[in-house]
């Protein structure tokens, strides 16, 4: 019954948009219309075009004024910093040509409205103006290039280094897993054949016959030192997978059957980021949302929403299927030294199998 | 009409005269009016489809997981009590981005326009081969039939993206899209591909054999030289993605590992090893990048057109445009690897895409400049087409701007696969191929169905469009921004996107008004088919050759001899001339000299 209804109210407004249509149509003014514009609709179009150069602008300002605060997360990472710097670089250099472009464009559509009897310029080829416009998104890129190529090579250059932390991120459909090497500081083999060993208990396929393995931690929340170079080693068991981390500024895919990595330093922890004012006042505004969410669930009878704690997040950014909205591990920033402590508290893979 | 058609062929020794029936006339045709027509009408009504998918996933993304009457009616058991299932979005999306890809935005767009205008504005009587034009046709019709049908499989289209990057779309187990689903949408690719290199080759062939005497290559038209380069692009390509389907369907059904290895999924360990899926995105970006500007060259060609006879002053810049477009074209092919900085390939070759990617903002700054150069001091005839020209290179540039960010490697990594991704594609190559696509019907309308279209629901249909394009689009780089990844079906398993929840709902609201406003469009474009003002052999007052054939379709285009080009298509609002156009068969007057561009 509902479907029929939707069905017959779907007819009905595409009914009435027709119709109104017609009726706009037919209310035009009967004379001479040969459809094609006269000096009226260039005068009022042209007035539009300008009247749109003003709603561009305005909700470039709206948008910033309104929603500016979700704009790129505070960064967490060393390289962090460098990334943001680049990001807003190339951002002045867009807004600065945007708001020239787009005036030019739409005020010459405004200005140079048709009027019968004017006839426009022959103006067909300017190799000098060519020459300039050409030169200098020649300059502004070589520049933004060479920068970026610079900050490129820094981030994705991985670095063997002793103290180096190796984290091994693990992807299924449709959750995380992180692999920390132990106290030899090397991850032991692996492969999905082993899925099966020790009755499922064998979490990542570690291969029980590598000795490096055994003193491997299998874990379900990421937890990372502040200070310290954490090197990613990407696996994915079914499809791929992307490891996400917004506030890092780091994502590498996660394929099956080849290891990707990617390596930063984490620099602040949780505890302080939920300190920040911009978290506190994403948190707030988060909350009250939530709040008022959570009113309308209550008169429906349902449970309240959990009020929100800010946590840093790993999210998965490649479609994997049906549940890949909800693929998301909790990251813990903490200094070394509750890093230690919690490290020593995890079951290594020999305890685990035993 | 017959005689018409009668006198064409006493004309030129051009065959006998065939008898038309209304099977060879209106549907097996083997002329290049009716096939562009019938390109036409199935690209609209493909969009529609891929619209109104849009809309029902936007629906979900504002009012997540809220029971809808709509969804029930439209989705039936995939919507269990109004609420559309994660496997349906999915599906929504990968079928809403390949129909208008590929259906709407190639077929659709340089479908219609290369077949009706190439022959019209080189001064040919058709196509080199009409038998491939119509097989080209046909293959396209077979494979959009195929693709509606995958809507109707039990288990679901296909619903891996419209990348369908393997392994999710190699296995069944994976999701349900990728079962019977995915192998319909594989079929039908491969036989759009058949259909697009056909196609293209005939383009190709005829610009270069079938020009009338005095259409040099330096007096085509611009529309002329994007469908070429264009049809070059798609030769170049498109065999690439066969290649991929084809290998993709062999790991699927005959257990080949091109692009599967180390597979753990539903407790069974499968056999496949040693293949790749980084193998299978290389393949799928050859052609995948290149495709963009499939889609949007023969936009810029239109609108380049449009711009000119409008503005009745020459396109500034003849000899830059065509060279941008060359370089646009060239480029195309050599920087795929931006769609996949993070996919696990060596960071090195990141490098050398950054540097190949960024260098196209280049040639398209040129183009930019040289249009608002040619609005400069013009006299502008603000008809809808050309309304639809001016949007387009404004969104052309709001959307480009933002590729500056995508294409450098370092800062892809952040906003990878998020929601800005989606804003900048849309608005540079979906919204601005879409205003070209509108723009070539509006103009080209009376050369097509010999009647006009009404001009105020054209100028109602583009300034609603255009706002809510931008409203749609605009605030959602911001969402990007704030690290919200696409392709999820909603974003409520993470509070912390919470406050983005109102700027979904803005989005929604805007996608909804603008799909109302194509409502304007179809209304305009069908009853102007029966009820449209009788056109004129030549409204816009244009050079090109086009509107010198008859209003009346014959068979062969022009009666008697085929027009002789004696200038460039651009000669608007010359000094020394009392029309403020000359058309490419007026020849130079004495001491008239021709432009040197």
């Amino acid at each position: 019954m509902t479907i029929l209804l939707t069905l017959t109210v779907l007819a009905l407004i595409s009914i009435a948009i027709w119709q109104i249509t017609k009726i706009f149509e037919l209310s035009q003014p009967k004379k001479e219309n040969t459809q094609v514009a006269d000096d009226d609709d260039n005068r009022w179009n042209g007035q539009l075009m300008f009247a749109f150069l003003i709603f561009i602008y305005g909700i470039t300002l709206f948008s910033f004024w309104k929603w500016g605060d979700v704009l790129l997360p505070g960064a967490s990472s060393e390289h962090g910093m460098e990334y943001d710097n680049l990001m807003w670089i190339s951002f002045a250099i867009i807004f600065f040509v945007q708001t020239i472009t787009q005036a030019l464009l739409h005020y010459f559509a405004y200005k140079y409205r048709g009027e019968k009897g004017k006839k426009a310029l022959f103006y067909a080829d300017n190799d000098r103006l060519e020459a300039i416009w050409t030169i200098i998104p020649v300059i502004a890129l070589a520049g933004l290039i060479l920068y970026g190529l610079y900050t490129w090579t820094d981030i994705m250059t991985v670095e063997e280094n002793e103290d180096a932390l190796i984290v091994e991120l693990y992807a299924q459909q449709f959750n995380w897993k992180a692999r920390y090497a132990g106290d030899d500081g090397v991850l032991g083999d692996a492969n999905v054949r082993f899925l099966q060993d020790f009755d499922g208990k064998n979490l990542v396929g570690i291969d029980a016959t590598d000795p490096n393995g055994f003193d491997d931690v299998v874990v379900q929340e990421l937890h990372l030192p502040t200070g310290r170079e954490v090197i990613f080693k990407m696996r994915s068991q079914d499809v791929l997978h992307s490891a996400y981390m917004p506030h890092f500024r780091a994502q590498m895919n996660c394929v099956p059957g080849m290891i990707t990595e990617f390596a930063f330093t984490p620099t602040v922890t949780t505890e302080e980021m939920r300190q920040t004012a911009d978290v506190k006042a994403k948190v707030k505004k988060i909350n009250t949302i939530r709040r008022e969410n959570s009113k309308e669930l209550i008169a429906k009878g349902e449970e309240a929403l959990e009020p929100y704690i800010f946590d840093y997040l790993l999210l998965c950014n490649k479609i994997c299927g049906a549940s890949h909205y909800n693929m998301q591990m909790k990251i813990i920033v903490e200094t070394p030294e509750e890093f230690e402590k919690w490290m020593t508290d995890q079951q290594t893979f020999a305890e685990v199998i035993q | 009409m017959s005689t018409a058609a009668a006198q064409v062929h006493e004309g030129e020794d051009h065959g006998h005269h065939h008898k038309e029936t209304f099977i060879t006339k209106y549907v097996f045709s083997q002329d290049h009016k009716m096939i562009s027509k019938q390109y036409l009408i199935t690209g609209l009504f493909m969009g529609i489809i891929g619209i109104a998918m849009s809309l029902l996933f936007r629906l979900q993304l504002a009012w997540p997981e809220q029971p809808m009457g709509i969804m029930s009616a439209l989705l039936g058991k995939w919507a269990p009590d109004g609420v559309m299932d994660p496997n349906v979005y999915l599906a929504l999306v990968t079928i809403h981005g390949t129909i208008m890809v590929f259906f709407v935005l190639t077929a659709g767009l340089s479908g219609t326009f290369s077949n009706l205008l190439i022959p019209l504005q080189i001064g040919a009587r058709d196509m080199a081969s009409g038998l491939l034009n119509m097989i080209s046709y046909w293959l396209f019709f077979l494979s959009s039939v195929i693709m509606v049908a995958s809507l109707f499989v039990e288990a679901g289209p296909a619903a891996a993206g419209w990348t369908i990057y393997p392994p999710l779309s190699a296995l069944p187990q994976a999701q349900p899209g990728s079962g019977l689903g995915m192998t319909l949408w594989l079929v039908s690719m491969a036989i759009f591909i058949a259909s697009s290199l056909l196609g293209s080759l005939n383009y190709i062939v005829t610009v270069l054999n079938l020009r009338t005497k005095g259409m040099t290559m330096s007096r085509l038209p611009l529309t002329i030289w994007a469908f070429f380069i264009t049809a070059v692009i798609g030769v170049v390509s498109f065999p690439v993605l066969l290649s991929a389907a084809l290998l993709l369907i062999m790991d699927r059904s005959f257990g080949t590992s091109f692009f599967l290895s180390d597979i753990f999924i539903q407790g069974e360990v499968l056999h496949y090893q040693g293949g790749s899926p980084v193998l299978y995105e290389h393949l799928f970006w050859f052609l995948g990048h290149p495709e963009v500007y499939i889609v949007l060259l023969p936009a810029l060609g239109i609108t380049s057109e449009i711009i000119a006879t409008n503005a009745r002053k020459p396109i500034f810049g003849y000899r830059a445009m065509v060279a941008s477009i060359l370089a646009i074209a060239f480029l195309s092919t050599i920087v795929w690897g931006h769609h996949m900085f993070i996919s696990g390939m060596n960071p090195f070759l990141g490098s050398v895409f950054t540097f190949t990617t960024l260098l196209i903002a280049i040639p398209s700054a040129v183009k930019a400049f040289n249009y608002i150069t040619t609005l400069w001091k013009g006299n502008l005839q603000l008809n809808p087409a050309m309304l639809f020209s001016i949007g387009l290179v404004s969104t052309f540039i709001s959307g480009g701007l933002t590729g500056i960010i995508l294409g450098d490697s370092t800062l892809d990594i952040n906003v990878h696969d998020t929601y800005f991704v989606v804003a900048h594609f849309h608005l540079v190559m979906g919204i601005s191929a879409l205003y070209g696509l509108f723009a070539g019907v509006y103009h080209w309308f009376p050369k097509m169905f010999k009647r006009m279209m009404n001009k105020n629901l054209g100028y109602l249909h583009f300034w609603v469009t255009a706002i809510c394009a931008y409203g749609v689009f605009f605030p959602m780089h911001f969402i990007g921004m704030a690290g919200l990844p696409r392709r999820y079906y909603t974003n409520t398993a993470f509070p912390y996107f919470d406050d983005l929840a109102n700027i979904n709902v803005v989005i929604t609201v805007f996608a909804l008004v603008a799909g109302a406003a194509q409502l304007v469009f179809l209304y305009n474009f069908i009853h102007s088919i029966f009820y449209g003002k009788p056109a004129e052999q030549n409204p816009w007052k244009s050079n090109t050759l086009e509107w010198t054939a008859p209003i009346e379709h014959i068979h062969g285009n022009w009666e008697g001899k085929i027009p002789e080009v004696h200038r460039w298509a651009y000669d608007y609002s010359k000094p020394g001339h009392e029309e403020d156009f000359v058309p490419q068969h007026i020849p130079l007057k004495k001491g008239e000299e021709e432009l040197q561009h």
